[in-house]
């Protein structure tokens, strides 16, 4: 495992952290004042800033760290932390997101904004804070007083930096130094997470002239041991021209683990008094020889110590449901073996744990996407397989078919697991939201509050990253033209602070997210008139509510009265809409004046199967997503009119549709096909136009399996992507966009195809 | 003159060699995955006429390209005797319709000679040289010409 493999770990961590950071915020902010979230919070900051200290990430440091102080005056009282100050640490949640971003991925951060952050948190810190205006680091305990030992530490995976430069260049101790009276009491925690009282000992010997004395006192007989816990202490007092600071540095990663006191002492005689023996000069051999004995004793037990705790898996973690088995990352959950001082913290954590955490297991993508591909096979191999026993069986009942009847559920249950296995939380993207929410808010000096609901609900992977993108332009359409200014909204004796809601549930087999905001809905007769003014209907067409609400997703619309950085330069909704049936979704829009808009797009599952009408033309067996067809017709010669030269018209219910002979824009066949003897396929299309399409024939309906053209060939117009039916032979899937667009006449180009699958 | 010899430097190789017609072409062995029989293809819309359309190779869709219509020479015909060599070519995988693989052969660099002068730039484009192999001669392919650059650039 060489250093980038350590460092990706770490901002897959810090990826978690940042979620938990903003979660936990926004819980705050809903005026949660749990102190567990608020030390979750502490935490989460506290993490990447001890990671990204040992990567020598400074900007990350020097920003984490002040946002760490500031936290840390939340945490104990001294900071309430009300609607500003939550405003102010959301935003320097994003911050800390670009800065990793930018620390992982090179580029660059908003300087100005971040050095802005720092200034403010530090306000935050020093201004109500008076008594920590001296020291603005998060231990700044006032001196002689125990440092406050957090409650609960589920920490997560923290890599030991130790800064030893500063130690070094310590000069041996002059006469009238200082003397610290440190009083280090480890915890089984402390060694669980592989940390070691011994190389923390050692480090403080590196600050000064140091004497120690190990406390066996706690150390029970030996049929009373308890082998997982920790019984030494030990009292150091050390001569350092250091300040207290420093020598808590040493314990920066190993501090919520131990009971740590360090004090000034008056002077070397009361220092003695205190010790119940007298202080031998330090010496390092012996650090290395006696002390080791206990702390070998308790890394033997360590091992075991972690089967127990996973057995015990429901109460760990309660912040994190993640158990991750990175190598690297002994991330023992450090939850039981706890002191009867922490019990009740415990019972809270395990009531947590009880709706969150089952052990999972990082995978890398390419695994499970292999697999998926081997299951698609299996899931092909398997109908080529009943198929040629079908046409090979002479006495229809044959064993061999109820045998392969099973295989087909086995086959289909295996299939449905493992794309389960794809299937993930919608919650990451939604968390990319309230950014968004928040910074448009800002810049429209609105004030919304987004309100996220049914954020597990679970989707394949590459929708999840697919869906993002239109997400962020209707977010920010709604925002920005949806909500009113907090002045208007008073106005008309709303709530100034807008509503945002954005819901996520499964309804049959597809995923429904919803966007609903609470602003003015939309304003039928501007839309009406800029699409007259567009050109895009007829000034005396008559149209009905539904059908003006779904003008906005036409190219080239835009109602804003003025063009701003956000959205409203016209390409916004038909981009989202286009991106939405790429998916092979929908998109609805419900509108009520005065009462805002919803947004609901139906999504499938997972990009990885269709549902298709497999069709015949000209020979060939073609597959058309079932999403795109309205209904399947035989056409009547009656209802076939020609119009100009090669154009025909279908008439449907009275309305005409063009023809759209499929076989021929494919070029599968040189001259036009008799509409009579065909199929026509009634699709709507990208624009909303409907059209009937013309095959020879429909076999019927299938899960079909995804397969990319792209990889060993190259994009084909009007074709989406292909797959592999039961005989084993590769058929198309129709790009039903491409094909419409060119039988209106422009030729098959691939940029003008929407490619539905990769 | 000779990207071959500059190529070739590496003493012994190994090559497959095919006919296609009358004539006898060869590639290098590394390049191959595997050789396989004809199934019917599915033909793509819109492809070049050497293009036969794809199959599927244990999932993945494979596009068959006929050899001798790409060089200019009578299409195929494809029957059950034809053989498909399936080759990667850069990051792609292609099968090659040809009409049956004949030998396995070693050479050296030497008995690798440079493409005859002749007049077609096209053929000059995939030959990377000519073999005499008991008293044939079998032409050196280089696979990555014989597949137009547009189609991968559009890729």
């Amino acid at each position: 495992m060489d250093m980038n493999e350590i460092k990706e770990i770490f901002f897959q961590e810090c990826e978690e952290q940042l979620a938990e950071l903003e979660s936990g915020l926004l819980k705050l902010n809903d005026g949660d004042r749990d102190p567990e979230t608020v030390n979750a919070v502490f935490r989460a900051v506290h993490s990447i800033k001890g990671g990204a200290g040992a990567f020598g990430l400074d900007d990350l440091v020097s920003f984490a760290h002040v946002f760490e102080t500031t936290l840390d005056c939340v945490r104990s009282n001294r900071l309430e932390p009300n609607q500003e100050v939550l405003k102010v640490m959301l935003r320097s949640a994003d911050v800390l997101a670009d800065l990793t971003n930018a620390a992982r991925d090179g580029g660059s951060v908003d300087e100005a904004r971040s050095r802005q952050l720092i200034k403010e948190l530090e306000a935050l810190a020093n201004g109500e804070v008076p008594q920590a205006a001296a020291e603005p680091a998060p231990k700044a305990a006032p001196p002689a007083a125990a440092a406050p030992v957090p409650p609960v530490n589920e920490e997560g995976f923290q890599p030991v930096a130790f800064s030893f430069e500063e130690f070094e260049t310590g000069e041996e101790p002059a006469i009238d130094l200082p003397t610290y009276e440190i009083l280090f009491r480890p915890k089984s925690d402390l060694y669980a997470k592989g940390n070691d009282a011994t190389l923390l000992l050692r480090d403080l010997s590196r600050l000064g002239e140091m004497s120690i004395h190990c406390d066996m006192d706690g150390l029970p007989a030996l049929d009373r041991m308890n082998p997982e816990a920790a019984y030494f202490a030990w009292k150091i007092s050390l001569k350092t021209d250091k300040v207290e600071e420093a020598i808590r540095s040493v314990f920066e990663f190993a501090e919520w683990d131990c009971e740590l006191e360090v004090m000034l002492a008056d002077d070397q005689a009361q220092a003695h008094e205190e010790l119940p023996m007298q202080p031998v000069p330090f010496d390092l051999s012996m650090l290395d020889e006696e002390p080791r004995a206990s702390v070998e004793e308790e890394d033997r037990t360590v091992a075991g110590e972690r089967d127990i705790r996973e057995l015990a898996g429901s109460a760990a973690e309660a912040t994190s449901n993640v158990v991750q088995m990175t190598p690297s990352a002994a991330r023992v959950p450090a939850e039981s073996g706890r002191s009867a001082a922490s019990a009740a913290a415990q019972s809270a954590a395990s009531q947590q744990a009880a709706s969150a955490a089952t052990p999972t297991i990082r995978v890398d993508l390419d695994r499970v996407d292999r697999l998926i591909n081997l299951v698609g096979e299996l899931v092909i191999n398997q109908a080529m397989l009943s198929q040629s026993v079908i046409e090979n069986d002479t006495n229809g009942t044959s064993s061999i078919n109820m045998g392969l009847e099973e295989l087909q559920q086995l086959t289909r249950e295996i299939q449905d697991s493992v794309m389960a296995i794809r299937a993930q939380p919608v919650k990451p993207v939604f968390q990319r939201m309230s950014r968004i929410v928040r910074e448009i808010a800002d810049m429209t000096g609105k004030s919304v509050r987004l309100v996220t609901e049914g954020e597990n609900t679970e989707v394949d992977k590459t929708v999840i990253d697919k869906l993002a993108e239109p997400l962020t332009h209707m977010i920010r359409n709604a925002v920005d033209h949806g909500l009113e200014t907090p002045e208007k909204r008073i106005a008309a004796g709303k709530n100034p602070e807008g509503t945002v809601r954005l819901t996520a549930k499964h309804r049959s087999g597809r995923i429904v997210i919803e966007l609903a905001d609470d602003g003015a809905g939309i304003n039928r007769e501007k839309v009406r008139q800029k699409a007259i003014d567009n050109d895009l209907i007829a000034a005396d067409a008559n149209l009905s509510d539904e059908e003006i609400d779904n003008l906005i997703f036409h190219a080239g619309f835009s109602t804003a009265d003025k063009i701003s950085d956000i959205s409203g330069r016209g390409v916004g909704m038909d981009v989202v809409k286009r991106s939405i049936q790429a998916l092979g979704g929908r998109i609805n829009i419900s509108s009520k004046p005065g009462q805002g808009s919803v947004f609901t797009m139906s999504l499938p599952l997972t990009l990885a199967v269709l549902d298709g009408m497999v069709v015949t033309v000209a020979n060939q067996t073609l597959v058309v997503p079932l999403t795109a067809i309205v209904e399947t017709l035989q056409p009547e010669a009656s209802a076939i009119h020609s119009f100009g030269a090669n154009q025909r018209l279908i008439s449907i219910r009275n309305s005409f549709c063009p023809l759209v002979d499929v076989g021929r824009i494919l070029n599968f066949r040189a001259t036009q096909a008799n509409p009579v003897d065909g199929v026509a396929l009634l699709v709507e299309s990208e624009g909303g136009g409907q059209r009937a399409l013309m095959v020879d024939a429909i076999q019927g309906q299938r899960q079909v399996v995804i397969k990319s053209l792209e990889a060993n060939y190259t994009h084909v117009p009007g074709i989406a992507a292909a797959t592999i039916l039961g005989d084993g032979r590769v058929a198309l899937i129709l790009d039903v966009d491409a094909i419409v667009a060119a039988s209106r006449g422009q030729a098959l180009k691939p940029e003008m195809s929407l490619a539905a699958a990769g | 003159m000779t990207y071959a010899a500059k190529n070739l430097t590496t003493g012994g190789r190994e090559l497959i060699a095919f006919r296609v017609g009358d004539q006898e072409f060869c590639v290098n062995i590394m390049s191959v995955r595997e050789i396989r029989g004809w199934t019917p293809a599915t033909p793509m819309p819109h492809a070049p006429a050497y293009v036969l359309g794809v199959i599927n190779l244990r999932g993945a869709v494979l596009p068959i390209i006929d050899f001798s219509a790409r060089l200019g020479m009578k299409p195929a015909e494809p029957t059950v005797r034809h053989v498909i060599i399936v080759a990667q070519v850069k990051s792609q995988v292609v099968g090659l319709l040809v009409d049956a693989v004949s030998d396995i052969l070693t050479v050296s660099d030497s008995d690798i000679q440079p493409t005859p002068d002749i007049a077609s730039d096209f053929e000059r484009s995939f030959a990377r040289g000519v073999l005499a192999i008991e008293g044939r001669m079998i032409c050196l392919v280089e696979l990555d010409s014989v597949f137009p650059h547009e189609e991968r650039e559009a890729a």
